[in-house]
């Protein structure tokens, strides 16, 4: 059997069946956007919803990658179905891109004890292009993943670039891992990150800065005010797997607060919202390219070459066809 | 719509610690506008299966410089069958002439032994992955 | 001031060679023309900072060491190879471990499979290093092993073999590559993660220090930096700062610099651009000389001496053609002694194929010979200083290599050591080589530079590889054999107590783990269970990917 004849219900059968093969090719689908991930998102909408939605981020260099992979080891151990996304940059240049995350998200998973590799599936994703492709894309994998029964779903990215930023912010509890070090609280803080963390991670521990990298975090909380929900801070060495539990447990006692606060529901409605928007402005843009394609929109565009009408009159009368 | 890029899973197998042919092919990749997933040193070929199979990869590029092409990359053909994946394995690195023929007669897409041009490169896993 | 300094300098340099033993040869042109032993301006070969080389007289006293690589198969075919160049007037062994050896695993490791004997030769016990080194005399060679992950294992082995032959460690004479930072940077056959594997390093040379004045106990390695794709220059500086990350690795462990700096050694590169190599083998000992006396207050002139081993650049060798290869190993052999190195391994034609055949062997150190005998240039030490482009190169290679330290020093808060494992841990290091290497693979692909054979200059290969030497697949299963007899007739309850001492040594930071290896491996604990015992307590270690 041919996996590329079948088609996107056949696909999902045999991914929900078991076949991480067929999981694979649908998250290409998706990842590729047009009819058949539009179709992929319409049937698992009905069976997602259940999983716990984390986003891990921080500064490059700041070990997300051996981090996620200590955490996807030790659910995995414990017997949870964990799936990653993990997203790095495609070169403006070229289109093309190297992902490497998962080196070191793999190591821990192999050499964790109970840790069954078929319990984690990883996807590396590249952000292919500037168009807010990505901001389709990866809510697309991570309901995937969510109707099929992976919980937690992880989607780790860099956080540097707004792109990242927002969909790290689109989880239900986000995670910021920071360094000990001057600037990276001030990197982190102008990358906006510090906003949307619902817990801190300053990993690389046993380095000299690391309490006064939580002191800094500390105060920058206390200038909050007191909110309902106080972002803990955790010291970690993932090289080490020292302190990866703490985080679990905390990622974990963070969905109890949601689900207790019933602020689950609200971030989930704004996700849903934001995802309708993000559509449509997507669905915009490709009627746009499609309206200055057709015969009156050449026409115009003619128009504004000879200089006979100016741009924003030809904007109007396209708009017309929108 | 454009082209989806080409996906790549890069990787070495076993002890064999001679990266810098593979870590420059990469490169070369991804300035062609490929998305590689580089996977680096010490792999098992169950791993890189494994691999291949989350990522849908289109091709998976076996590099080796220990002399034991003729033992290693059937087995990574092996292990890709035994999966039921389509995915066509490209080895490169330090391949005498005289094995060649016989790491494709063992179900090897394609072979880039030393001396191989980036051109050359791109070109073979860009035919390799979707024949004319 | 300046005039009358150098005229003080020509007198110290003149005592010094005075007092020199000179070979028994005419110092004269092929001519009849009598020539002088140094040219140029002071300071003077065997003075401070040793721009010009460390010894007064250099090659007019002794030649370089011809040193060539040997190992294949199990240890008594190497045996067999060992005494064939002893018989023939050789004093030095250089010992080439195969794959598994290397990477600290045995020849049953279910990665091993094809790689037993085949590079190098297999050690899994210490019956296979008694075998190794049967019937020669340990308190008379000088050994050279090149291994640096398990180093400390494989080192305990032959100090267990020599003292069942009555040999003390003492009198052992020989030089360990032990460099396990460069593994991380270039070669990549590390096993622990930089800091335990440093632990195993300083361990080594305090047992030496105290216990083996004749072992040279860490070759720091620039060769495989270089084979990686660096470029001149970071070779210098990659290698320098490593050297110095050693040095306060082994202060801080509690030794005083000068008992263990002399007998530090260097290992370079030597590539086809010919005055950038010698340009960076003057800077490399100007430089070492200075930081050693300056930074760390050695006082010991001996700890000042950088004294390097050279081998040709594997990786500039093409597969087209492969017979020109010979050529461009004779003008890096050249660099390396123009260039002052005190030993010399020259590459074979045909290794971008394989493992060299014993006649490309042959003519590789035909080439040396040639270059010692024939061409002259061993009658005047650093021949070229004084030159104004290779003065300019040698300046230009130290500045570079500087840049390169203040900001490792940087990055370590003042700290080498610290620095050098941050740029490991960042990905630093890598990421500059490999940098280097695509700049390189591009002005190759655009034409820009010419290799010839390669991408100009194409006609006329005819490369069959039909003469290389293949290894018999008969060895491993000859080797598996070996340890399983080896597995079974030892007193397996002695085995895991000296593992499980091995293991408590291993948590306690304090504890010098040569003593317990010695008692591992006197027990024939193979290298794969000592390396896992290891790994309970240490760990294992996966490089970022950095491409």
């Amino acid at each position: 059997m041919s996996l590329r004849d079948l088609t996107v219900p056949e696909l999902l059968d045999e991914a929900r069946s078991g076949d991480r093969r067929a999981i694979g090719r649908l998250l290409t689908l998706v990842e590729r956007g047009g009819e058949a991930a539009d179709q992929v998102a319409k049937l698992t909408h009905p069976d997602a919803g259940k999983a716990h939605v984390v986003g891990i981020t921080g500064a490059p260099g700041a070990g997300k990658s051996t981090l996620t992979g200590r955490l996807a080891a030790g659910l995995a151990a414990t017997g949870h179905r964990v799936a990653v996304v993990a997203i790095d940059p495609s070169s403006p240049l070229n289109g093309g891109a190297i992902l490497g995350d998962r080196i070191r998200m793999d190591e821990p998973i192999h050499a964790t004890e109970g840790a069954d590799p078929n319990n984690v599936f990883i996807r590396s994703m590249a952000t292919r292009g500037q168009s807010g492709g990505l901001a389709v894309a990866v809510p697309g994998a991570v309901r995937l993943f969510d109707a099929l029964g992976f919980d937690p779903v992880i989607v780790e990215t860099v956080g540097v670039g707004q792109i990242e930023v927002d969909i790290t912010a689109a989880s239900d509890t986000t995670v910021v891992v920071v360094t000990p070090g001057w600037g990276d609280a001030v990197q982190a803080n102008k990358a906006g990150l510090l906003e949307v963390a619902d817990i801190f991670v300053v990993n690389k521990a046993e380095r000299p800065g690391a309490s006064d990298a939580r002191r800094d975090l500390e105060l920058m909380l206390d200038l909050g005010g007191h909110p309902a929900w106080r972002p803990p801070i955790l010291m970690t060495t993932a090289v080490d797997n020292v302190g990866i539990d703490e985080v679990s447990t905390a990622i974990s006692t963070h969905l109890g607060h949601l689900r207790e606060s019933g602020e689950i529901d609200t971030r989930r409605g704004v996700r849903a919202r934001s995802e309708v928007a993000t559509r449509l402005h997507a669905f915009l843009l490709t009627r746009v390219d499609e309206t200055m394609a057709t015969t009156e929109g050449e026409q115009v565009l003619a128009d504004v070459d000879d200089g006979t009408v100016a741009p924003v009159e030809a904007a109007h009368r396209l708009s017309n066809y929108i | 719509m454009m082209q989806d890029p080409i996906r790549i899973v890069l990787a070495k197998i076993g002890f064999d610690g001679h990266d810098r042919g593979l870590k420059v092919v990469a490169r070369l990749l991804r300035d062609a506008g490929f998305e590689v997933i580089y996977l680096g040193l010490r792999q098992t070929t169950d791993a890189v299966v494994a691999v291949a199979e989350q990522e849908d990869a289109d091709a998976i590029g076996l590099s080796i410089h220990n002399g034991g092409h003729l033992t290693l990359a059937p087995r990574m053909v092996a292990a890709v069958a035994e999966r039921e994946l389509e995915v066509p394995v490209i080895v490169g690195g330090i391949v005498p002439d005289r094995d060649i023929q016989a790491l494709l007669d063992s179900g090897v897409a394609a072979v880039l032994g030393p001396g191989t041009s980036a051109a050359d490169v791109v070109a073979v896993v860009r035919t390799t992955v979707a024949p004319e | 001031m300046m005039a009358s300094m150098t005229s003080d300098d020509r007198a110290a340099w003149e005592a010094e060679y005075a007092e020199a033993r000179l070979r028994d040869v005419d110092f004269e042109t092929m001519s009849g023309i009598p020539v002088d032993p140094i040219h140029g301006p002071g300071p003077y070969p065997g003075q401070y900072p040793y721009t010009r080389g460390i010894h007064a007289s250099m090659y007019r006293s002794r030649l370089w060491t011809m040193r060539m690589f040997a190992g294949f198969g199990t240890a008594h075919d190497t045996n067999l190879r060992f005494k064939d160049i002893l018989a023939n007037g050789g004093t030095g062994l250089s010992t080439a471990f195969d794959m598994p050896t290397l990477m600290g695993r045995d020849s049953d490791h279910e990665w091993s499979v094809g790689e037993v004997g085949k590079a190098g030769v297999a050690i899994d016990t210490v019956d296979d290093m008694r075998d190794l080194f049967a019937d020669i005399d340990l308190g008379e060679v000088s050994t050279s092993m090149t291994i640096n992950g398990p180093a400390a294992i494989v080192m305990a082995m032959y100090v267990a073999v020599a003292e069942a032959n009555g040999v003390p460690r003492s009198k052992l004479a020989g030089t360990i590559q032990n460099d396990v930072l460069k593994e991380y940077q270039a070669q990549k056959e590390y096993i622990f993660a930089p800091r335990p594997s440093m632990r195993l390093v300083t361990d080594m040379m305090r047992f030496t220090a105290a216990e083996m004045p004749r072992w040279n106990p860490v070759s720091i390695s620039g060769y495989h930096i270089r084979e990686a794709g660096s470029t001149a220059a970071q070779e210098l500086a990659f290698t320098l700062a490593n050297g110095f990350a050693y040095v306060e690795a082994a202060v801080a462990s509690g030794l005083p610099i000068d008992d263990f700096a002399p007998r530090l050694s260097f290992f370079f590169n030597s590539h086809l651009d010919f005055f950038e190599e010698i340009g960076k083998y003057r800077a490399a000992r100007r430089i070492w000389a200075q930081w050693m006396k300056e930074r760390y207050g050695a006082t010991n002139e001996r700890s000042l001496l950088m004294r390097f081993h050279t081998q040709t650049a594997g990786v500039s060798l093409t597969a087209q053609q492969p017979e020109i290869n010979i050529a461009r190993v004779a003008i890096q052999a050249l660099a390396g002694v123009l260039g002052g190195t005190q030993s010399l391994h020259t590459d074979s034609y045909d290794e971008a194929h394989a493992l060299p055949s014993e006649k490309a062997a042959r003519i590789a150190l035909r080439t040396q010979q040639i270059i010692a005998h024939e061409t002259g240039v061993t009658n005047v030490a650093d021949p070229l200083g004084g030159s104004a482009y290779v003065e300019w190169m040698t300046d230009e290679m130290e500045k570079r290599a500087e840049e390169v330290f203040e900001h490792l020093l940087e990055l370590g808060d003042g700290s080498m050591l610290e620095g050098v494992y941050e740029g490991i841990e960042n990905g630093y290091f890598v990421g500059e080589i490999a940098d280097s290497a695509y700049r390189f693979e591009r002005s190759v692909n655009s034409g820009r530079r010419i290799i010839v054979g390669v991408n100009d200059f194409t006609d006329g290969d005819d490369a069959d590889g039909s003469n290389l030497l293949y290894i018999d697949a008969g060895v491993e299963q000859e080797q598996l054999g070996r340890l399983g007899a080896v597995r079974q007739n030892r007193d397996s309850d002695l085995v895991a107590r000296c593992l499980d001492s091995l293991a408590a040594d291993a948590a306690e930071p304090d504890v010098n783990l040569m003593p317990g290896f010695i008692d591992a491996v006197e027990a024939h604990a193979t290298e794969g269970e000592i390396v896992s015992t290891l790994e309970g307590v240490f760990g294992t270690y996966t490089e970022k990917a950095i491409v």
